[in-house]
């Protein structure tokens, strides 16, 4: 059940509406169809999986301060994408609530971009604490910072999000073991189980099994959800910052479709990493109407 | 000659365990973190008296890598402390991902490094560390030669921004350097003037180079021995001005010749300065099991191998 929040940190410093959010949405899969398909590169499918999650913690449930950007981000929540190729929705949702211009995402994957293939901290893109795309690190880096803001007396939150054929990496246990034996209580962690990645379904390269099982015995809190539906996403995430405080990080297990909002994208990880060509595009945006489009 | 008194012989990883003590007192933003090996790295003094500080990862390098990476977001400075060979190969990507290509504050501090580890033989004797270390983009590298430059050099990377590799060992060797010497990251030590070579030497080498700068001295060869404790940035300036005085050089490390030391000073010297060379290092081959005497002697990492690389370089100079 869900518990009251620990402190006054963890309430939405933004009241947007589903209707609202769903219309950020929309705008933020406009851009990944068309940032992936400028470059014919780039990562489309988790990217519009995740989509919901990334506009649910950057609109309405993070309490943060775009700009301007602080690393240490002392009294902020903050946000680690551990499965970097599915830069295009961080980018976009990172330059959409304020971190940087949204002129810029047409720069993305290009010489001389601050907007990499993957994040990276190097070129000081604004909103980015940690370069990913190597798998399997993000568990661990984001429990690090949840243990700094422990030392710091610091009551917000730290959320991680990593995708389902990235639990096969080890270094992701090494972390699971880690923050429950250490009581790492401010922090959530979201698993994007799409039940895809590159060579084909989860179930049939790695066997990750039950994964809610597993997680618990780990001695983590896992919820789960349909991470496609504001409606049932919201309510979960926070559940989940009420479960905060306790002693023990809360892993959210969330069920998408990769390449969800574009038909012809969903449920299939042919679209793990390849780009639209003129007329997928073009189909693809018909698809994604918003009232006011703003595209880039 | 210069003569090098010292009163007592200490283990380099001591110096390290005394100065991660002293940071604990005297700079609270300095956290530490260590994969089960507290008493190797004698981390205990920090454990015990900063145990909110202290971070028990237990056998889990990568995870105990990433964690310090996100320790450093919110201002800490995190000293990770395990084996060289658990610091460097394990975690590669890691390191170079999540702390140096992210530019973090860690400092991965590790001991045990090269042959003298010993008995443990060569799945714990790393010999390419420095190497795997340099290659990364702004990584600084620093093998202090005793108790008291591991201690100053510990101190000094806290006062440092940005990813540091501090290499030391588990043997006792004399402490000869001063116990409140002013440590300068990036600037070599010299520590004898000469002007027939050269001998730029680096950790426990060095005290063997003062050993072969005896020898040498003997035979009526006066040699000019300089400490070089950080390998990445090189003191190309005091190097080459050495070089250009005496026209040789030997370099001396308990690493592979291939990434090490020598490897650095021949890189510069091949732009700067051609000048005959000889490395004394491990010749593309791993270590094995026996005593660090033992081990130093059969690999040719002592004072005897460098008086016979000085021979041989100073035979090949320019008459």
């Amino acid at each position: 059940m869900a518990q009251p929040t620990t402190s006054e940190t963890h309430a939405p410093e933004a009241t947007k509406s589903i209707p609202e959010l769903k219309q950020i949405a929309t705008q933020v899969r406009r851009d990944i169809v068309r940032m992936v398909h400028a470059v014919n590169s780039g990562h489309p499918g988790g990217s519009l999986g995740c989509t919901e999650l990334l506009v649910s913690l950057y609109f309405k449930v993070m309490q943060h301060t775009p700009e301007p950007f602080d690393m240490d981000g002392i009294g902020q929540d903050m946000f680690f994408l551990s499965n970097g190729h599915i830069s295009p929705v961080f980018y976009s949702v990172l330059a959409r609530s304020g971190y940087f211009p949204v002129s810029e995402l047409a720069t993305f994957r290009k010489l001389n971009s601050r907007l990499q293939g993957h994040p990276a901290t190097h070129e000081h893109l604004p909103g980015i604490r940690i370069a990913s795309g190597s798998l399997g690190q993000g568990l661990s880096v984001a429990t690090g910072a949840a243990q700094a803001k422990k030392l710091n007396g610091d009551k917000s939150t730290v959320f991680v999000l990593m995708g389902d054929g990235e639990l096969e990496e080890g270094q992701i246990w090494e972390a699971a073991l880690y923050a429950p034996h250490h009581k790492v209580d401010n922090l959530i962690a979201f698993v994007d189980r799409n039940g895809q990645q590159i060579d084909g379904p989860t179930d049939k390269i790695g066997g990750l099994g039950d994964l809610r099982a597993k997680f618990e015995a780990f001695g983590w809190r896992v919820l789960e959800t349909d991470g496609n539906q504001f409606e049932t996403l919201l309510p979960t995430i926070e559940e989940a910052q009420g479960l905060l405080g306790q002693g023990v990080p809360v892993m959210v297990l969330m069920d998408t479709q990769m390449g969800f909002g574009v038909d012809f994208m969903m449920g299939s990880h042919k679209w793990h990493g390849v780009a639209p060509n003129d007329e997928q595009l073009a189909t693809a945006l018909l698809q994604l109407e918003v009232e006011k489009a703003s595209d880039y | 000659m210069k003569d090098f008194p010292y009163t007592e012989s200490k283990d380099t990883r001591s110096g390290f365990g005394a100065g991660l003590h002293e940071l604990g007192k005297t700079n609270p933003n300095v956290v530490a973190l260590c994969a089960d090996l507290i008493g190797s790295l004698k981390m205990d003094a920090f454990v015990k008296d900063f145990p909110q500080r202290f971070f028990q990862v237990g056998i889990a390098e990568a995870n105990m890598m990433g964690l310090a990476a996100g320790l450093t977001i919110g201002g800490k400075i995190p000293f990770t402390g395990t084996f060289a060979n658990f610091s460097t190969g394990r975690v590669y990507d890691q390191i170079r991902q999540s702390i140096a290509y992210s530019g973090k504050n860690v400092k991965i501090c590790a001991s045990h490094a090269g042959l003298t580890l010993g008995e443990d033989g060569a799945t714990h004797q790393i010999l390419e560390d420095i190497g795997l270390m340099k290659m990364l983009p702004h990584m600084c590298v620093i093998n202090p030669c005793d108790y008291n430059q591991t201690k100053a050099a510990t101190l000094a990377i806290a006062d440092y921004e940005g990813p540091v590799y501090l290499r030391f060992g588990r043997p006792v060797v004399p402490n000869f350097t001063p116990a409140d010497q002013q440590f300068e990251i990036g600037k070599g030590v010299l520590l004898n003037e000469g002007a027939d070579v050269s001998i730029f030497a680096t950790g426990h080498l060095v005290w063997k180079a003062i050993l072969a700068g005896k020898l040498l001295a003997d035979k009526g060869i006066n040699a000019e021995i300089i400490n070089i404790h950080t390998i990445k940035p090189l003191d190309a300036r005091m190097i080459l001005e050495s070089a250009r005085k005496t026209r040789c050089v030997v370099t001396a490390e308990e690493h592979q010749m291939n990434g090490g030391l020598g490897d650095s000073i021949a890189q510069l010297l091949a732009r700067e300065e051609p000048l005959p060379l000889e490395m004394v290092a491990v010749n593309d081959s791993f270590g094995e099991s026996g005593t660090p005497d033992q081990l130093m002697e059969k690999y040719g990492l002592n004072e005897k191998a460098i008086v016979a690389a000085v021979e041989k370089v100073m035979a090949r100079k320019a008459k």
